[in-house]
């Protein structure tokens, strides 16, 4: 059950960290190959605009907040024992996905700030979760962590703190995942606002995640882009009134059977994660798109705790 | 039995305990030597190629092929990273991806090669070819685990693979990188404590490992549904390795099995066995699931209600 303390609204005060925005940036490669940014080697004829130009607004939003790190929960830094943290401050490497290969090849060189990652981290095992720090040089950053953070920061100026997602919905159930994300959101809010840091929270995920098997001779061909079936259809839309509505209470509550019903990539534990340390926002989100990539349906969203500067975007 | 073209099937676990720390455990010290003893037959055989299934291999686009004729990189498992890092650089047999992929199509499966540098070969397949060809002796070529695949496709692809190799007269080594019982600690363990998840996960590896010692492949891939909700924590659709490895070596129970090893690997059942074709047979069972010859891809039942 909540607590009171995350219901009161977030602080605002210089002395003490601070949660400025929370997204959903969902991460099918297909959306950097669509770019062509220099790092990335395959070319491709675009594709997929009504995300992108989603994600192109969002981040200039994020470009008018102060913030000194992007903290991105991704489900494809798959970890069974326990969360794990970033605790390296510099990664330079290649990542090439796994699934599409021939989407995404991208030279990466980024930050960590391994100083609130370790907060995490201690505030997370101190709450009696099963934590570790990651400190072997040759790891990889995954994908997910890779293309949210490109498409709503391409200066990459910014530290990232990446978390690992813990596969408690396959070892357990929807339920225990929700339940353990959400105590893990709790810690991970207590660390934020413990630091000097304001940071930018990222889930990132698809909703309905039911891939289609094969891939068109030419993957950016938006006449064969479509949602898997209109059931995940449904679900997405009834997922994204709710956040319309700033209903989030009940979009966890429904996160078991959705997560179910539709494949979603919200097994991954993420959004109850940031839906938890945002204080369970009773406020509408910002929703900047919807498209589906080979099947999935995926949302561009943000939660703005400052009603100032909190915008009706679609 | 002079005409198959496997010299021998392996079954080994995907983990990296027994390629970066075998002192740290008895158990996972003995792995390692079953992973030598393999490596040892294997020198010993007149196997043209290393084929490997990787569990720990998803895909969604079909099934991928690795068609990279070196791929190299350091490659640090995502869970076990402390536990050290595993620099690899491989020999792979380009033209037998390129055939494989060509025969997944004539069965109608969506499959395609792949060879991109830098591409990330996973943990388990690292573990194996590591260890089982330390100095690229023999080319070798490792083949995906669709995550939506179910048995009808997993028996293709190793129809696939078995039609690949006589195509191209070659004799291979077939290795499923799977573990027995999946379900790992969900906390960190002293490598000391490791020990099997559970009392019910311990009875079913037995009773694999007993399958297997007999040689009985196909009754084992009938089984293979049971043993999916027996025994394997539900990451994906279903347990196919054996589907595939059954598929691939001829789908019958005519093999001597060896079961080199069983251990613990943070819980979940690790075990390196050898099949190996021969003229014998504990006997043919009835079988309850029909063969399949060729994928005919998803059927639209519900559509069909509709016309």
């Amino acid at each position: 059950m909540l607590t009171m303390m995350n219901r009161l609204p977030l602080p605002h005060c210089d002395s003490m960290g601070e949660i400025v925005a929370g997204c959903i940036a969902p991460h099918p490669p297909h959306v950097v190959y669509a770019d062509n940014p220099q790092q990335n080697e395959p070319n491709s004829e675009g594709g997929w605009e009504t995300l992108r130009w989603g994600y192109a607004k969002l981040a200039n939003k994020l470009k008018t907040l102060d913030y000194d790190a992007l903290v991105i929960f991704t489900p494809h830094w798959q970890t069974y024992i326990g969360t794990h943290f970033l605790g390296l401050p510099h990664f330079k490497s290649k990542s090439v996905d796994p699934v599409f290969p021939n989407l995404f090849q991208f030279n990466y060189d980024l930050e960590v700030d391994v100083e609130l990652s370790r907060a995490m981290h201690d505030a997370a095992k101190d709450a009696g979760m099963v934590t570790m720090m990651m400190e072997n040089q040759d790891f990889r950053i995954d994908y997910g962590t890779i293309v949210s953070a490109h498409m709503l920061n391409k200066d990459w100026d910014k530290p990232l703190v990446p978390i690992s997602s813990n596969r408690s919905r396959h070892y357990y159930s929807v339920e225990v995942m929700n339940e353990q994300a959400r105590a893990l959101g709790r810690a991970c809010r207590k660390a934020i606002l413990e630091s000097d840091k304001r940071v930018v929270l990222v889930s990132t995920h698809s909703l309905s995640h039911r891939h289609f098997t094969t891939e068109p001779p030419i993957p950016e061909d938006m006449s064969k882009q479509h949602i898997y079936n209109h059931s995940n259809y449904v679900w997405d839309m009834k997922l994204i009134d709710l956040m319309r509505q700033g209903k989030m209470q009940e979009v966890i509550d429904l996160m078991p059977e959705f997560t179910e019903q539709t494949m979603a990539e919200t097994d991954s534990g993420s959004i109850s994660w940031m839906m938890e340390a945002l204080g369970m926002p009773d406020y509408p989100a910002e929703i900047y798109g919807y498209q589906s990539v080979i099947g999935t349906g995926n949302v561009v969203a943000a939660w703005d705790p400052n009603p100032e500067t909190r915008e009706v975007v679609l | 039995m002079s005409e198959s073209p496997i010299c021998f099937g392996l079954y080994v676990p995907p983990q990296p305990h027994p390629l970066l720390v075998p002192e740290q455990n008895e158990g996972w010290g003995q792995l390692r030597s079953a992973f030598d003893t393999a490596r040892k037959r294997i020198e010993e055989s007149d196997a043209d190629l290393i084929l490997v299934y990787s569990t720990t291999w998803p895909s969604v686009i079909g099934h991928q092929i690795q068609a990279h004729p070196e791929p190299e990189w350091t490659h640090v498992d995502d869970d076990f990273h402390f536990l050290g890092s595993m620099p690899y650089k491989f020999k792979m047999d380009s033209d037998f991806a390129h055939g494989y992929n060509e025969n997944c199509g004539q069965r109608g499966l969506h499959s395609r090669t792949i060879a991109y540098d830098g591409f990330p070969i996973d943990t388990g397949s690292v573990v194996a070819l590591k260890l089982l060809n330390p100095d690229n002796r023999i080319p070798a070529c490792i083949v995906s685990s669709n995550v939506y695949s179910n048995r009808s496709e997993s028996i293709v692809l190793g129809k696939a693979a078995r039609d690949t190799l006589k195509q191209q007269g070659k004799k291979a080594v077939i290795v499923v990188v799977a573990t027995l019982s999946n379900r790992m600690f969900t906390e960190h363990i002293e490598p000391k404590d490791d020990r099997i998840h559970s009392a019910k996960d311990e009875e079913w590896n037995q009773k694999i490992m007993e399958f297997f010692g007999q040689g009985r492949l196909e009754d084992l891939s009938q089984l293979s549904r049971e043993i999916h909700g027996q025994i394997r924590v539900q990451k994906v659709v279903a347990y196919k390795p054996v589907w595939w490895m059954a598929a691939t070596m001829g789908q019958s129970n005519s093999y001597n099995g060896e079961v080199l090893a069983y251990a613990a690997l943070h819980g979940s059942g690790g075990a390196v066995i050898q099949l190996t074709p021969t003229s014998g047979s504990i006997g043919d069972k009835e079988f309850d699931e029909d063969d399949v010859e060729v994928y005919s891809g998803d059927r639209d039942v519900l559509d069909k209600g509709m016309n």
